[in-house]
């Protein structure tokens, strides 16, 4: 390898690496700082590289920003955990709080891409009751999108990332045909259907983002099982591998290793472009428009660092909450030992999963949670062994000898927003010299009472299974949302149902940050099915002068 | 106690399609990490090998895994996580207090340093650092408890556990790029797979993992 994509940004000069053919480049559209692009897009993850895809696609000027690296998977990707770390946002952040979450590895990506590099692919759609949770389930708050109108754009995406699913889901109203067909269960998979058969609840093969048939170059996945640190066989349906080569062919341009510090505002709120710092050294894009989509701490950490004079509480802060209603979602498991060797490390993780209790509301909580079978590489396992289980020295290395049959269950579950879990800005800076992110959480009784369900009847699961050794990981969250809540009113939320901010109407937010609730499934899907309406509703707005 | 994988090494598929490039060149940087401090103190590196010692302990029966070589490489390198509890330091900072508290309370509780006590006295001492009931002025502020679960114990498992020695004994298959995985079901076993004993036929399982490749 010529280049180090983590100290030499790769995207420049017209050209920007081929993801697809090791040491390749595919051109690239080059723009000026001066030139006034129509959109700068601030990270390119799930919401940002859908964004400038689609956005590009209907011949809109395009650049996109991201602090991370520019990797092509073929030859930067180990298969190595330790190695991979480097697609994680490692960056310094307080985590504080009653429950404080755990940042970095399974929540934070740092690359072109961003976390879909190193996302566990399950690509599941809202129970269509969520989008109004607040007037049908009497919980969180109601999202200002309806859910039908989300099923079309869920559709559009499964098809973008030719997601493998099962033939028909056992849940919610019908749905299109997955485009590739399921993958075959590994053994973890056939563990977890083998506990919901005997407790009576349907299980279906997880709608995944990895491809079960080839498609262009990459061919279908080989069942690795190094999902979260990377895929280096490009079967994994990222942003970095989807989205972004399409946003090229279009006609954007993506630059990386550049990290945005501020929104520059004119005297007549309008956003005007965006700090960056690239190549040792500050510089300034010029935009007729700007989308915030750095995921729910960088996000609103950008806003609150872009303060000014006329905006001394951050950018589109009129109502408060910028920040605040961080959602992440609970992320127990349940663990034990099979007389059968597992060997969960092959495959995806998660290959198959249960939404019993996301749509079965005879429950004493609100919200809902789905759980899925897991496959941890040894030194997630480890660390779950040694700081969830408590367990070192002699007893440690005896659990560790029993990965082989380890089979375990882990939830996906719904907690509800809370305006006290928040981000705000710590006094300590970055290797950029900008204030961190302090992020505060504390789970509510209602999620303490989902956890405590969820932990009683995966256990009742795998006691099913004549799983032995069976023992509870308490501690655990995934995936962040809900800092910029989308809203109906200016006054209890930050941006429209165009993800537009009410206080300044040419910035634009675009990642989880904007979900009023997080439902019991992963986010991923519906963040790139929000990005895709979002840029619908641009282009209708900018059709009428709206813009 | 017996192995249950015998003679199943995970280097062996090195040149197999398990294995490209760019995974030889990590796993091999790590392989010769150097065995001398970088970043902490000739002291300081003395007292975590004898932690490591405690959290991971070893199998005198093959060559060690350098736990704290590894450790100080990730310091020397300043990685960090990507979060850290208000009351604790980053990564560097809180090993250099930690250690250093950890000597402190040993030569009150025992009169001599970590390193130099016999195991039980060590484990006690770490026991008591799990729970949070170290409290000399040498930790200056950062609960041991924290010390303890959010760094001494992940750094050094993380450590342990990225080194080839370390999957050879559990079993995993190792590196798996860009050949993965055929058999997926109950008890299926690749032949790149490690073999366990099984109804105490050792002789069996090794002959499987001499072939494994």
């Amino acid at each position: 390898m010529s280049d180090d994509p983590l100290t030499t940004p790769r995207g420049g000069n017209g050209r920007a690496p081929d993801v697809f053919r090791p040491g390749s480049w595919v051109p690239m559209r080059h723009y000026g700082d001066d030139d006034e692009v129509d959109f700068v897009i601030v990270g390119t993850g799930a919401g940002g590289g859908t964004l400038a895809c689609r956005l590009a696609e209907a011949g809109f000027s395009v650049v996109g920003l991201d602090a991370g690296p520019w990797f092509r998977p073929l030859e930067d990707f180990a298969s190595d955990e330790a190695e991979q770390t480097k697609l994680y946002w490692t960056d310094d952040r307080i985590s504080t709080g009653e429950n404080p979450v755990q940042l970095g590895s399974n929540n934070s990506g740092k690359a072109v891409g961003g976390s879909t590099v190193h996302f566990a692919m399950v690509s599941l759609r809202f129970r269509p009751d969520w989008f109004r949770s607040r007037t049908l389930l009497g919980y969180g708050a109601d999202w200002p999108v309806d859910w039908q109108e989300m099923w079309r754009y869920y559709a559009e995406v499964e098809e973008a990332l030719k997601i493998a699913g099962p033939v028909s889901y056992p849940w919610g109203p019908p749905r299109p045909r997955y485009p590739y067909r399921a993958h075959e269960l590994n053994a973890a998979a056939l563990a977890l259907a083998e506990g919901c058969e005997a407790l009576g609840i349907a299980w279906t093969e997880t709608p995944i983002a990895t491809l079960s048939a080839p498609r262009g170059l990459a061919h279908p996945c080989v069942y690795r099982g190094f999902c979260v640190t990377g895929c280096s066989t490009n079967a994994k349906q990222s942003a970095l591998v989807t989205w972004i080569p399409r946003a090229l062919a279009a006609g954007a341009e993506i630059r990386d290793l550049a990290m945005v510090g501020r929104i520059e505002v004119s005297e007549s709120n309008r956003a005007t472009g965006v700090h960056y710092h690239r190549g040792s050294q500050w510089r300034f894009q010029r935009a007729r428009h700007v989308v915030v989509a750095g995921y729910a701490i960088e996000t609103p950490r950008l806003l609150l660092n872009s303060a000014t004079a006329r905006f001394p509480d951050g950018l589109a802060n009129s109502s408060g909450l910028v920040g605040k209603n961080l959602t992440v979602q609970a992320n127990q498991a349940v663990w034990g030992l099979s007389r059968r060797e597992i060997r969960s490390y092959k495959g995806p993780p998660s290959l198959a999963l249960t939404e019993h209790w996301n749509y079965d509301d005879n429950k004493d909580f609100f919200g809902g949670y789905c759980y899925m079978s897991q496959g941890p590489l040894p030194q997630l396992w480890a660390n779950t062994q040694s700081t969830s289980h408590g367990l070192w020295g002699d007893r440690l290395m005896t659990a560790m000898e029993d990965y082989n049959h380890n089979v375990g269950l882990k939830i996906v579950g719904e907690m509800l927003p809370q305006e006290r879990n928040r981000v705000t800005l710590a006094d300590d800076k970055d290797q950029y010299g900008l204030p961190i992110a302090r992020v505060e959480y504390a789970w509510c009784d209602n999620d303490k009472a989902l956890i405590a369900h969820s932990l009683r009847f995966m256990t009742r699961a795998l006691q099913a299974i004549d799983a032995t050794d069976i023992w509870e990981q308490t501690d655990d969250t995934c995936h962040l949302n809900g800092t910029v809540r989308m809203g109906s009113d200016p006054r209890t939320s930050v941006v429209d149902s165009d993800c537009r901010s009410w206080d300044i109407r040419n910035l634009f937010v675009c990642d989880g940050s904007v979900f009023p609730t997080v439902g019991g499934v992963n986010p991923s899907l519906t963040i790139q099915a929000l990005a895709c309406r979002t840029a619908d509703r641009i282009s209708a707005l900018a059709a009428r002068g709206e813009l | 106690m017996a192995e249950r994988f015998p003679g199943y090494d995970v280097l062996a598929k090195r040149h197999t399609p398990s294995w490209n490039e760019q995974t030889r060149r990590v796993i091999d940087q790590r392989l010769a990490v150097p065995r001398e401090p970088r970043f902490l103190t000739a002291d300081e590196f003395a007292t975590l090998v004898a932690v490591a010692d405690r959290i991971t302990p070893q199998r005198k029966d093959r060559p060690p895994i350098p736990v704290a070589a590894l450790v100080d490489d990730k310091l020397q390198r300043n990685r960090q996580d990507g979060y850290r509890a208000a009351d604790m330091p980053p990564a560097r900072e809180a090993w250099q207090r930690g250690l250093r508290a950890l000597d402190e309370e040993a030569r009150e509780a025992h009169g001599g340093a970590f390193r130099e006590l016999d195991t039980a006295a060590q484990d006690a001492l770490l026991t008591r650092m799990q729970a949070g009931e170290l409290r000399d002025a040498a930790w200056d502020g950062m609960p041991s408890k924290s010390f303890f679960m959010q760094r001494l114990l992940p750094d050094i498992v993380h450590a342990y556990w990225s080194h080839p020695t370390a999957w050879s004994e559990m079993g995993w298959g190792g590196p798996a790029s860009p050949r993965g995985y055929v058999r997926m079901g109950y008890d299926e076993r690749d032949p790149w797979e490690a073999a366990a004993v099984r109804n105490g036929d050792i002789v069996a399982a090794y002959r499987k993992n001499r072939r494994v490749g």
